[in-house]
């Protein structure tokens, strides 16, 4: 147990003293400037989540840091020992009061952030992929549009016009969309990252992500999941549009699929193609 | 002083023997599973430059074309004195029209995914397949495609059938074995590196069929290398 | 014509004919041809899926299983089973009296091995560093080619593979080798030639990988997901067998660790006294021995698949490309602690010599380092939050990842608490160490955001998750091998290293290596995923900062390599017997330390972190008795 000798300043005050300062000024900072600023935006009900999530967690981390940087920087600069001779310190083995107080704090901060996190998730999915049978569907009627990866592009498929399929991504505004994520070799991860939506391709896996989607704008599509060759260049440009201008494209879409639209397989979750075809 | 030298030669050896086998790993590198690029001659036609781009497509590239893999799936390309070239990497002008002429002498492996069946991100999108317009082909039938995605361009190639007379074994094929034509025009963007490949799994031996040539720069991969 | 001198030493060809690396390496290339032709003999005209393809896969792996075979054979590690068959007494020493020539080839000392060890992972280390500024020139333009995009791939998968795969033995593998024995009080390993075999499948493992180059390479990163593993080119076999032999090298380097420590420590050193590097090497050999067995399972399914087409994870032929992520990461996340863990033990036991304290909270500071090892099991799925498998256990992966950092943070007080008013001096060891608390730091806090499940969306394979295992791996491993070394070169090799190149080579590296990884975390944030070789083109001033930081960083790893050649072999000033003022046994030993550690069995009275505190013997001669505390 430490006892403070009647030369040696009280420590403990002054770091507290300068963290609850520093924390105090920091904390609000943060949590108003930088936490908007993350990542991916609010282009989508799921970006705007994930962005006051990353707010709280930010918000949350910024008093542990203040207190890392104040320990060291008091302690790297108090305590240093200049001299040849080698002095010892006073022999503190140990203080059950600082440990307990240590595990509660953590295990306080540890479990808010789960609780939260699990709450935030189960709001409206966060536009993770959440396989065949998804825990947290957003209410209302929804827009299935199946997004299939193959070595190295995405196509994508509107059940709802007849199976239609396409070689871009266009979605109306303002509408939940039910992503339909497959794969017919590898795996690769569909990544619309302004969109915030992430979601794995597996071969013979159906992964059900889901994404509110806001006014019109484009976002890039990028491969997140390593997959062979043309990974790094397995890019594209998505589109959302009003919904009058995407019954249009539609519309458009569905003259140009017409002359291949017999040879495509009927609407299915997933494709398996077969492994052991090859030239002959 | 003696020992001093002695000491830094054998330092110094083994600096320089580092500096070898960093030297043999890097250029190994840099050689192995690229292409060499070829520019490909440009005419002009009212100001607008034009190019002839003129390819095969082989079901093996033959060991004197690729001594390593002989019996890899390669594209080729025709240089001004008709020879057949490995390479697939092409230099092109911007906003020049290219006219491609493919020869295929590949039979039937099947796409993936049977969107690409008919052509796209091409003039009218539309090929002459043997002299005659096609608009969508059968896609189990596609023995290749030449896609690139930047510009959305996919077309399907049509096969040499199974009972062709003479079919070319390897490659360089000359156009007296069976093959097919196929002609299309499309027309190169902005400045810019723009990758290209193959859609139909038609590597042998490879489960899948995506390994081997089609994982590979050089053979079914390559760039159009705008500039 | 000194006649004596002559006899004495045999000349040097006489001296290279034997059981050593020369002869390990003649052997291995023969072995290499001879199972390359087997397998071609075997399979290669007989079964109709082979004959169209120019080479087979069981070629490949024939080759190299025999290449290793031979190896083993060259150094002589059949001689002694060999011998006991014959009916020759257990225990054979194997070159431990010998000069240079031990450090070539099967040696039973420990301490050999140890330095052996140094020497070999260091090699490779620079091996993997040379891959990632090779990464680093191609990533400075957005879309430039220098290398060929699957050659990027390949330099790619060969530096996360290199890295992770040697690394794993980084700090077990020399310090533990040369040091827990001699903590523990003990002469020997449990097992000295496991111990040596250890190094050598990692060297034969190093080189294997490296040879990937010459059959196509590998696409899949150092993850080597299915199906794209089933169908990439015959390099994939190198990645294969590179990490069955690390796998088979861990679980032999745990096992003996384990034994060593739970068997062999000298009278007196209780549990609650065994210094807390050594509760690291422990807790990390549990790990190891419980999690590579199933990498070396894995890839055993995954060579099954690329050689006698069976489908274990391929969808299409019933398997599951989940079964492959599963099993990966169920070792793989274990893996990731295994690096850590070690890091966090060196830390702990280098801060109280350089802060002049006893170690803070000793039984909380082993209940962290054993609550790591626990959680690391349960939260592998973590890696698989948007791939669409178990939706939802996702909560539950979510809640063990966080509660991690609860034992992590341990290890923060712990070593928090040890500076508290203690009388620090920043040698280079000291610096590193305290390199480890901002690194691990920042590279704990951004797990936080790839640990929820919402934040882990967007930050999920991109930058931000390299940048972040970045930062707990290199910032907390390799800054930590760093500070080994630096306080326990002297003693391993009885001299010391230049002080001040010493600090020179710290601050670079560490603001390198901040300025490398920093920036990073915002180039992920800001949408580039991983192991891509092309960019956007608003990213490319981040990127060029970081590659240029990532040579600087390289340059900084290059002046200890000279630091180190200028002090071992030019300067050469002996180091005193304890140089820092230790109260460590170690240190008690003459450097570098003698062959059989200790004339006599030392007794254990007390943690070797008596600072402050009445002065008491670290260790007393055998026979007096074992006083307690």
């Amino acid at each position: 147990m430490s006892t403070v000798t009647a030369t040696e300043p009280n420590h403990a005050k002054r770091v507290i003293v300068a963290w609850v300062v520093l924390s105090a000024i920091a904390t609000p900072l943060v949590a108003l400037f930088a936490g908007p600023a993350f990542p991916p935006g609010n282009a989508s009900a799921q970006g705007a989540q994930q962005v006051s999530d990353n707010t709280w967690m930010v918000a949350v981390l910024t008093p542990i840091i203040c207190l890392l940087v104040v320990f060291f920087a008091y302690a790297l600069t108090q305590f240093r020992h200049t001299g040849g001779e080698l002095v010892d310190g006073p022999p503190l083995r140990n203080d059950n009061r600082i440990q307990v107080l240590w595990l509660v704090a953590s295990a306080v901060v540890v479990l808010f952030f789960a609780g939260f996190g699990t709450y935030e998730l189960l709001q409206n999915g966060s536009g993770g992929g959440q396989g065949p049978s998804p825990i947290a569907v957003p209410g209302g009627t929804k827009l299935p549009v199946q997004v299939i990866a193959q070595q190295w592009e995405f196509t994508y498929r509107y059940p709802t016009y007849g199976g239609l399929e396409t070689s871009e991504l266009f979605l109306p505004a303002d509408t939940t969309i039910e992503f339909h994520v497959t794969s017919l070799d590898a795996i690769h991860s569909f990544w619309a990252f302004e969109l915030g939506i992430k979601a794995d391709a597996n071969p013979g896996v159906d992964n059900v992500a889901f994404l509110e989607t806001k006014g019109p704008r484009t976002f890039h599509i990028h491969c997140a999941e390593l997959c062979g060759l043309w990974h790094g260049y397995m890019f594209s440009t998505g589109h959302i549009v009003p919904e009058s201008q995407f019954t249009a494209w539609v519309k458009q879409q569905q003259q140009n699929f017409a002359p291949v639209a017999k040879y495509l397989p009927p609407y299915a979750k997933t494709y398996y193609p077969d492994p052991q075809r090859r030239a002959g | 002083m003696g020992p001093t030298v002695s000491k830094l030669l054998v330092v110094l050896a083994a600096a320089a023997a580092a500096g070898v086998l960093i030297g043999l790993y890097v250029s190994k590198l840099t050689t192995d599973a690229g292409s060499p690029s070829y520019t490909l001659p440009v005419r002009s036609v009212a100001g607008h430059p034009v190019v002839d781009l003129t390819v095969e497509t082989v079901a093996a590239v033959g060991p004197s074309l690729s001594p390593g893999h002989p019996d890899w799936v390669s594209y080729l390309v025709r240089d001004t004195q008709g020879k057949w070239r490995r390479s697939t990497v092409w230099r092109l002008p911007a906003n020049a029209t290219v006219h491609m002429t493919i020869y295929n002498f590949d039979g039937a492996s099947g796409l993936r995914n049977p969107l690409y069946a008919r052509p796209q991100g091409v003039d009218g999108n539309i090929m002459i397949v043997d002299g005659k317009p096609l608009k969508v082909m059968p896609p189990d039938d596609a023995s290749h495609t030449f896609a690139v995605a930047q510009y959305g361009l996919v077309v399907p190639i049509a096969p040499v059938p199974d009972a062709a007379k003479n079919p070319c074994d390897y490659a360089p094929c000359a156009l007296t074995s069976a093959h097919r034509t196929i002609q299309f025009t499309f027309h190169t963007g902005a400045k810019g590196h723009y990758r290209w490949q193959c859609l139909v799994p038609c590597a042998a031996g490879w489960l899948y069929g995506f390994g081997g040539p089609m994982q590979t720069i050089g053979y079914m991969d390559g760039f159009l290398d705008v500039v | 014509m000194s006649t004596i001198a002559v006899a004495q030493r045999p000349p040097v060809w006489r001296r290279l004919v034997g059981f050593n690396l020369l002869t390990g390496c003649l052997l291995g290339i023969g072995g290499w041809y001879v199972g390359w032709f087997a397998a071609h003999g075997i399979v290669g005209p007989s079964i109709a899926y082979f004959a169209d393809v120019d080479y087979n896969e069981l070629s490949v792996f024939m080759a190299y299983t025999c290449g290793v075979l031979g190896f083993l054979i060259g150094l002589g590690f059949f001689n002694y089973p060999f011998a006991r068959l014959r009916g020759y007494p257990p225990s054979l020493r194997v070159k431990e009296g010998e000069g240079v020539g031990r450090y070539f080839g099967l040696c039973t000392d420990h301490k050999v091995v140890g330095i052996q060890y140094l020497v070999g992972i260091g090699f490779f280390f620079f091996i993997g560093g040379l891959n990632a500024m090779l990464i680093r020139i191609e990533l400075l333009r957005p879309d430039h080619q220098v290398w060929p995009a699957g050659t990027y791939l390949t330099i790619v998968g060969v530096h996360g593979t290199m890295m992770m795969g040697m690394f794993t033995s980084g700090l077990l593998g020399p310090f533990g080798n040369y040091f827990v024995p001699i903590l523990i009080g003990a002469r020997r390993m449990a097992f000295p030639r496991i111990e040596a075999l250890t190094f050598w499948l990692l060297m034969a493992g190093g080189v294997i990988l490296e040879t990937t180059i010459f059959f196509g390479g590998f696409p899949t990163g150092w993850t080597g997901y299915a199906p794209l593993n089933v169908q990439s080119n015959p390099g994939m076999d190198c990645y294969i067998l590179f990490f069955a032999l690390v796998g088979i090298s861990m679980t032999l380097l745990g096992l003996n660790m384990i034994a060593t420590i739970v068997t062999m420590r000298a009278p007196g050193l209780t549990w609650t006294r065994l210094p807390i590097f050594v509760w690291g090497v422990l807790t990390t050999s549990v790990l190891m021995v419980l999690a590579a067995p199933v990498l070396i399972a894995t890839l055993a399914m995954a060579m099954l698949d690329r050689t006698a087409q069976t489908s274990f994870f391929v969808a299409a032929g019933g398997g599951s490309a989940y079964l492959y992520q599963n099993l990966f990461w169920v070792f793989g996340h274990p893996e990731v602690y295994i690096l850590a863990l070690p890091g966090f033990a060196i830390v702990l036991e280098i801060l109280p010599v350089f802060a002049r304290k006893p170690l803070w909270g000793y039984r909380l500071a082993v209940a962290g380092l054993l609550g790591v090892t626990l959680l690391s099991f349960f939260v592998w799925q973590h890696h698989l939050f948007v791939s669409g498998i178990n939706a939802d256990l996702r909560p539950f992966y979510m809640l063990s990842t966080e509660l991690i950092s609860i034992p992590t943070g341990i290890t923060f007080i712990c070593g928090m608490m040890t500076l508290w008013r203690g009388r620090i001096r920043y040698s280079v060891p000291m610096l590193f160490c305290l390199a480890w608390f901002f690194n691990f730091l920042i590279g704990g806090l951004s797990g936080v955001f790839l640990s929820d499940v919402p934040s882990d969306v967007t930050t999920h394979g991109s930058f931000f998750s390299m940048a972040h295992f970045h930062y707990t791996v290199m910032g907390g491993l390799v800054f930590t091998f760093f500070a080994a070394i630096y306080y326990w070169l002297p003693k391993m090799t009885g001299l010391e290293l230049n002080e001040r190149l010493g600090k020179i080579h710290f601050w670079t590296m560490f603001i390198s290596f901040n300025s490398t990884f920093g920036p990073l975390f915002a180039v992920g944030f800001l949408g580039q995923p991983r192991r891509v070789v092309t960019y956007p083109h608003n990213l490319q001033f981040l990127n060029v900062w970081v590659s240029v930081s990532a040579f600087v960083l390289g340059l900084s790893l290059l002046l200890f390599l000279y630091n180190f050649v200028r002090s071992l072999v030019f300067v050469r000033v002996p180091a005193p017997t304890d140089p820092w003022g230790s109260k460590s046994i170690e240190w008690q030993l003459p450097s570098p330390v003698p062959v059989h550690n200790f004339d006599r069995i030392p007794v254990f009275s007390t943690d070797p972190y008596g600072y402050g505190e009445t002065p008491t013997s670290v260790a007393v001669p055998a026979g007096a008795p074992a006083g307690r505390d």
